[in-house]
């Protein structure tokens, strides 16, 4: 951050000439010694009988005053103040930054070098030490970097919220390996249903929701869910497979089962295949190192393995 | 008795007073808007797109920065949750600049790409729908209200004439349809998903 002359020696003039008229005013104000001081006498203002004594300022406050005349020369000397001059001590804040980051860093590497190296089954399970107490510092970690970067989406419990997926149940939408939960994070989702309303029409859109509906609410008009049937196989089994499973490679969501990410009412699962939906995980691998994202994939690993 | 005439004439108390508190500004203000750093806009930093600049109004209109900061202070425990300190090249097309000095809610400045577009349409009309333990306001308005489109347009072209952003033509000519029949929301999400991106988030 370098400035121009002009201005770097317009701030030093400014600087020591409020230093000097301070001092001065200062010393001119303060004159009056202890032996010059006759007990007693007024400034001669009086306001409503009440008078003032001329005493002289108390010593120890006028030290104090000189003090912070010395605080600012050795401040403007060590650190950077008087326009380009940057200090004896080469201060900067994205220095101090820079400093305390490194101290950060290595600390958190020897914490992490601990488990960092386990397999993601592995980390997930607490160590005991040889006096008996557990250690279960990884999932520590992992809980308080869900609690930061997750917890927003699904839910401070993992449990998610409609149009994000909960993260306790066994329904995966992209799988629930180690390294598929890794991706996920990482390299974020792109979950995106094409709107089918116009290939389809109302009476298919119709169609194809009662067929769906049918899985988890059975009893449904049979020959709408027939005539939905054969739709869904020309539309959406290239997602959702042809047993309506779900596919993991892309993200098609498991319709069989009671569990829903986005729909549910009745209204909703229509509008979704008439006007399609997205549903995008952001990539977090520029956001965080990688034994962050490690760890905090092994948390949400052992989050299932609770269940 | 010498400072009995200041004492006793308030006008000229206060003109003193003045030139006495205006050194700090001399020192710490006034060279600043002459410094290259902070008058010169960072490589990657591009003036808001027409919609992102209805987001900014919106942002203004609505009163975020009464809860949220935008400004990453170069701190360790910020930078670890928030990604790299905010820098004052970064905004050098804010005017003004919505750095604020309240953080009821969490600090925006990089929020842009943090969370996807859906989750900024719910979180904002219903943020308990996705954050139970949140105390921030919904804004469900926000989602019916159309983007003045003839305002996003002056906008632009004052920004343009008299403080010189960078505008082409090309956007200039298409400031209106851009924002024509975009909610408030859109336009809000928009300015979201992109502050801060000019300066990578990673602190790594």
């Amino acid at each position: 951050m370098v400035m121009s002359n002009a201005w770097s020696i317009w701030i030093i003039v400014i600087v020591a000439l409020h230093i000097i008229a301070y001092a001065w005013l200062l010393f001119s104000t303060s004159k009056m010694k202890a032996k010059d001081h006759k007990k007693g006498e007024t400034t001669g203002h009086e306001w409503d009988g009440i008078k003032e004594y001329n005493n002289p300022l108390p010593k120890w406050w006028l030290y104090m005053f000189v003090l912070t005349i010395i605080f600012a020369v050795v401040y403007l000397v060590l650190y950077p103040g008087m326009g380009n001059y940057k200090g004896t001590l080469d201060w900067t804040q994205e220095k101090e930054w820079a400093a305390e980051n490194e101290v950060v860093k290595a600390k958190k590497a020897e914490l992490f070098a601990t488990f960092i190296n386990k397999s993601i089954p592995e980390m997930i399970k607490p160590v005991i030490n040889e006096d008996g107490s557990i250690d279960n510092t990884a999932m520590e970690i992992g809980e308080r970097l869900f609690a930061n970067h997750c917890s927003t989406c699904h839910g401070s419990d993992a449990g998610g919220a409609i149009g994000f997926p909960s993260l306790i149940d066994d329904d995966w939408l992209y799988g629930s390996k180690p390294e598929n939960i890794l991706q996920s994070i990482a390299q974020g989702r792109n979950g995106v249903m094409p709107p089918w309303g116009a290939a389809l029409g109302d009476e298919g859109v119709t169609q194809v929701a009662a067929y769906i509906r049918n899985f988890t609410v059975p009893g449904q008009d049979q020959n709408e869910v027939a005539e939905g049937q054969k739709k869904y196989s020309m539309f959406c089994i290239a997602c959702h497979g042809a047993d309506a499973k779900g596919n993991q490679m892309l993200g098609g969501p498991n319709l069989t089962d009671d569990i829903w990410l986005h729909s549910y009412d009745d209204s909703r699962l229509e509008s979704i295949i008439r006007d399609g939906i997205a549903a995008i995980m952001p990539k977090h691998k520029e956001l965080l190192d990688d034994d962050s994202i490690k760890v905090l994939a092994a948390y949400v690993y052992s989050l299932q393995n609770e269940q | 008795m010498k400072h009995a005439i200041i004492e006793k004439n308030i006008g000229l108390m206060g003109v003193l007073i003045a030139i006495v508190i205006s050194f700090a500004g001399l020192v710490e203000i006034v060279p600043l808007m002459f410094q290259a750093s902070v008058i010169e806009p960072h490589p990657n930093l591009k003036p808001y797109t027409a919609l992102e600049l209805a987001g900014r109004d919106v942002y203004v209109a609505e009163g975020c920065y009464n809860c949220h900061s935008q400004s990453i202070r170069p701190f360790v425990d910020e930078t670890l949750r928030y990604g790299h300190y905010s820098q004052a090249n970064e905004f050098v097309y804010d005017r003004p600049f919505q750095w604020g000095s309240k953080r009821t809610g969490p600090d925006l400045h990089r929020v842009g790409g943090k969370y996807s577009d859906d989750w900024h349409e719910v979180h904002l009309i219903d943020p308990r729908s996705v954050v139970p333990e949140s105390n921030m306001p919904g804004y469900p308005w926000l989602a019916e209200q159309m983007v003045d489109a003839e305002q996003v347009d002056k906008g632009m072209r004052v920004l343009k004439d008299y403080f010189d952003h960078p505008y082409t033509e090309e956007q200039l000519a298409s400031a209106k349809a851009d924002v024509e029949g975009r909610t408030k929301l859109e336009a809000l999400i928009a300015y979201l998903q992109v502050l801060g991106t000019a300066i990578p988030r990673s602190y790594k």
